[in-house]
């Protein structure tokens, strides 16, 4: 190594390398995705986020809140619940049928669980023993279905039905994992606490809410001001613990609800081909719209949230 | 190959050498004072973000000065501002020391850091009113990062004429590690910025390419400075010859060819390759350290003039030490168990502090410390003060590391267990982030010493010539008007 072009040489073919590895070819292959489809539902997945969301990725980058929230929720694995929804006309069968499955049920108890369908015959088991027990059933003549469930510390915390996947920031601009978690993973913040008003006051100051939180508080997205003859719809309410000085009352300032817009947006929890998981069927529509309104987010309704 | 060329006084006069670093002495005062200067800067933002761990409220209704905005803006004074620049500098000096060349235009290289401070000066700010480009350790906007490169740029090119002018034809083991690191930022900044900030790629591609940046500056450009100036001051002051040269070039083709692969953590959504990829060539860069623990090993057994001895030496030993620990923490952060505990955790911040604090840090001010006095011919006014950074520095440092490693462990631990409520999990790591508050006080006092103990010597150094200029000046005018 006496001569300077070779030096040159080896840095070149070295730094190329890992240029070709780390750079080309991720975007030949990710920088390629494509709109995708929900599993078993079919609707296009990603949808780019709402204008207002998008201009709350901008306060979300401008203040750095990446520094401490990550998002990326992982996962460990999977498990599978086998759940009987109708057990057919050879009902004898399918009780025989279950007793197999499951050591210790008695026909009593099997009985039982057929008169109130759905029911989870099996919960927690593996892929392959969650399809032997679907089989099984099937040949007793019941429908079943099998759910699937990943596991892990952030899924039990709720940070994400599924792990985050590439999918999921298609069209974001910024990407922002973070990398790290002096405050909770934001990837699925928006289905996890889908409540506008809860996150503005968070904002505003995040230990009326969270008792020992460690967030600084974000009071400059705010603005107090003299109430005059119009109250803005917008202004906390007094229920929400906050006391504003005599005649003055605290409203979000579009910053404000574009962060919010933001963070209602993210969702970890879309069926996916390369991340699948179950969700069930959601509980009856119109809570999350009446809160948003509420607080003058009225544009920010999740629009990657899972197909119903 | 033959052995390192002897780097002793057989070699040209003394004279010579004089001529040399004097030709290079403006361009090292800029480097290094506007490195130190960035240096107290950066402590002043970090004792900002920790204090906010003792009082969320502290100086939270300025968006200036939020603790989102305030920490990338620490982190890129320090990397930018002085790891670079004092990067840069020590290149300088050794490039035109070991190829016993003058540098012919040094206002060349003036003006190229002036370009540099001025990038790194509209990035700070670019951070501060929330500019920033959301992505770590390429936070500062596209209008700062033209200055950067350019400047760069300009410094690196006369740096690779000086060197393509060397008179001492035979190539040293740190000439091999500068060149190198020379060529590789100009390429790593240039990809991020295009394909991030210029034409921005989609998706997770833009993280890919973030974590490729970070990792590629953080562990190669620096790992490969610090080891240049390692591989010279540590032979040049025990006054010993370099144990092996083979060794160091399989340190030097471990870290080319392994360390740029590294960075996309596990946890990452993108397919599985990509990080398994990066682990693996992590987990390779086991073998770089342990060369250069038995290189060193053996130059230091042999060693002529004892290590303590010597204070810029001793810094740079301390650096040598934090290369290794910081090394080993980067692997133990990727292996498939302990990397998923500490992933997310404190542990990251403490393995990057002891990247470019414990280990770049040291290196940097014990060059900066021996080559001062050689440019300028004068002495530190106090060498006592010399010695107190290197004490306060030292404890700070490790008051930062290893609190954090620590709590970041226990954080990661209980991450992983889902029955820990986060809040209480938040709570646990209060305790070691508040310890390393007193870390962060006593750095930001050393940075202060060292940049007092640099101003100290440039006074000496420029006072006696301003006046002697401004006799000199006057004495022309005095006679100019005695004439008329």
């Amino acid at each position: 190594m006496n001569y300077g072009p070779l030096i040159f040489l080896t840095a070149f073919c070295a730094l190329a390398g890992s240029w070709y590895g780390l750079v080309l070819k991720p975007q030949l292959q990710v920088g390629q995705l494509q709109t995708t489809n929900t599993i078993p539902a079919g609707a296009a997945y990603p949808v780019s986020r709402p204008g207002l969301a998008r201009e709350g990725s901008e306060v979300y980058r401008a203040n750095g809140c990446a520094q401490c929230h990550s998002q990326q929720a992982t996962q460990t694995g999977i498990v599978c619940d086998v759940i009987l929804t109708d057990a057919g006309t050879n009902q004898s069968a399918v009780v025989s049928a279950l007793e197999r499955l499951e050591q210790g049920l008695s026909k009593i108890k099997a009985a039982e669980m057929l008169s109130k369908l759905p029911a989870t015959v099996l919960h927690g088991v593996s892929k392959e023993r969650a399809d032997a027990a679907a089989k099984a059933l099937k040949t007793a003549e019941a429908k079943t279905e099998v759910w699937i469930l990943p596991a892990g510390p952030d899924i039990a915390r709720g940070w994400g039905k599924r792990r985050s996947v590439a999918e999921d920031f298609l069209y974001d601009y910024p990407v922002m994992l973070g990398s790290q978690r002096v405050g909770p993973d934001l990837a699925n913040v928006g289905s996890r606490l889908p409540d506008a008003n809860w996150h503005l006051l968070h904002l505003y100051n995040p230990r009326l809410t969270v008792k020992s939180s460690l967030m600084p508080p974000y009071r400059f997205l705010f603005e107090t001001r003299d109430i005059g003859k119009n109250p803005s719809p917008d202004a906390f309410q007094p229920s929400a613990g906050l006391q504003p000085p005599p005649g003055k009352e605290i409203i979000p300032k579009p910053e404000a609800k574009a962060l919010v817009a933001y963070l209602m947006s993210l969702h970890a929890d879309a069926p996916l081909f390369v991340a699948p998981v179950t969700v069930p069927a959601p509980p009856p529509s119109g809570t999350n719209a009446v809160s948003s309104t509420e607080a003058g987010v009225t544009n920010a309704t999740p629009t990657n949230a899972p197909a119903k | 190959m033959t052995d390192a060329p002897s780097l002793h006084p057989k070699g040209p006069r003394l004279d010579v050498l004089t001529e040399i670093d004097a030709s290079c002495r403006l361009p090292l005062f800029v480097l290094f004072l506007s490195a130190a200067a960035w240096l107290v800067i950066g402590s002043g933002f970090e004792l900002i973000a920790t204090i906010k761990f003792h009082n969320p409220n502290f100086l939270a209704d300025h968006a200036w000065l939020t603790y989102g905005r305030v920490r990338p803006a620490y982190l890129d004074a320090v990397i930018y501002g002085f790891c670079l620049q004092a990067g840069l500098g020590v290149a300088l000096w050794l490039i035109t020391r070991l190829g016993r060349t003058a540098e012919t235009h040094p206002w060349m290289i003036s003006v190229g850091a002036a370009l540099f401070n001025i990038g790194v000066t509209l990035g700070i700010l670019g951070i501060l009113s929330g500019d920033a480009t959301g992505f770590e350790i390429f936070d500062f906007p596209q209008y700062a990062a033209v200055f950067i490169f350019l400047g760069y740029l300009m410094i690196s090119i006369r740096l690779l004429v000086t060197f393509h002018r060397r008179r001492e034809r035979l190539l040293f083991v740190s000439q091999w590690f500068l060149l190198a690191a020379l060529f590789w930022f100009p390429w790593i900044y240039s990809t991020a910025g295009l394909l991030l900030l210029s034409f921005p790629v989609r998706g997770v591609v833009q993280a890919i390419i973030a974590w490729w940046f970070s990792n590629n500056l953080l562990c190669v450009w620096l790992g490969l400075m610090g080891l240049a100036a390692i591989f010279y001051f540590i032979p040049k002051l025990t006054n010993t010859e370099l144990h092996s040269r083979y060794l160091a070039l399989l340190t030097f083709w471990f870290i080319l060819f392994f360390g740029s692969w590294g960075g996309i953590p596990n946890s990452a959504p993108v397919p599985a390759w990509i990080p398994a990829l990066s682990t693996v060539a992590t987990v390779l860069m086991i073998f770089p350290i342990i060369s250069i623990a038995l290189n060193f090993y053996g130059t230091l057994k042999e060693q002529r003039v004892k290590a303590a001895s010597n204070v810029p030496l001793r810094f740079i030993c301390l650096g040598l030490l934090g290369f290794i620990v910081s090394g080993l923490m980067n692997v133990v952060a990727v292996l498939p168990s302990a990397g998923d505990v500490v992933s997310f955790s404190w542990f990251t911040v403490a393995r990057v502090h002891a990247n470019f604090y414990g280990f770049f840090s040291f290196v940097m001010f014990g060059a900066i410390y021996y080559i001062v006095p050689q440019i300028t011919g004068l002495e530190f006014t106090s060498p006592k003060w010399v010695r107190r950074h290197l004490w306060i520095v030292g404890l700070g440092i490790l008051l930062v590391v290893l609190p954090l490693a620590i709590g970041g462990l226990v954080q990661g631990l209980k991450l992983r267990d889902p029955n820990a409520a986060f809040m209480d999990i938040s709570k646990s790591t209060l305790m070691f982030l508040r310890a390393s508050t007193l870390g962060d006080l006593l750095i930001a006092f050393g940075h202060i010493i060292f940049l007092i103990n640099l101003l100290g010597v440039l006074k000496r150094f420029s006072e006696p010539r301003a006046l002697a200029s401004y006799a000199a000046a006057t004495a022309n005018l005095f006679h100019a008007e005695a004439k008329t």
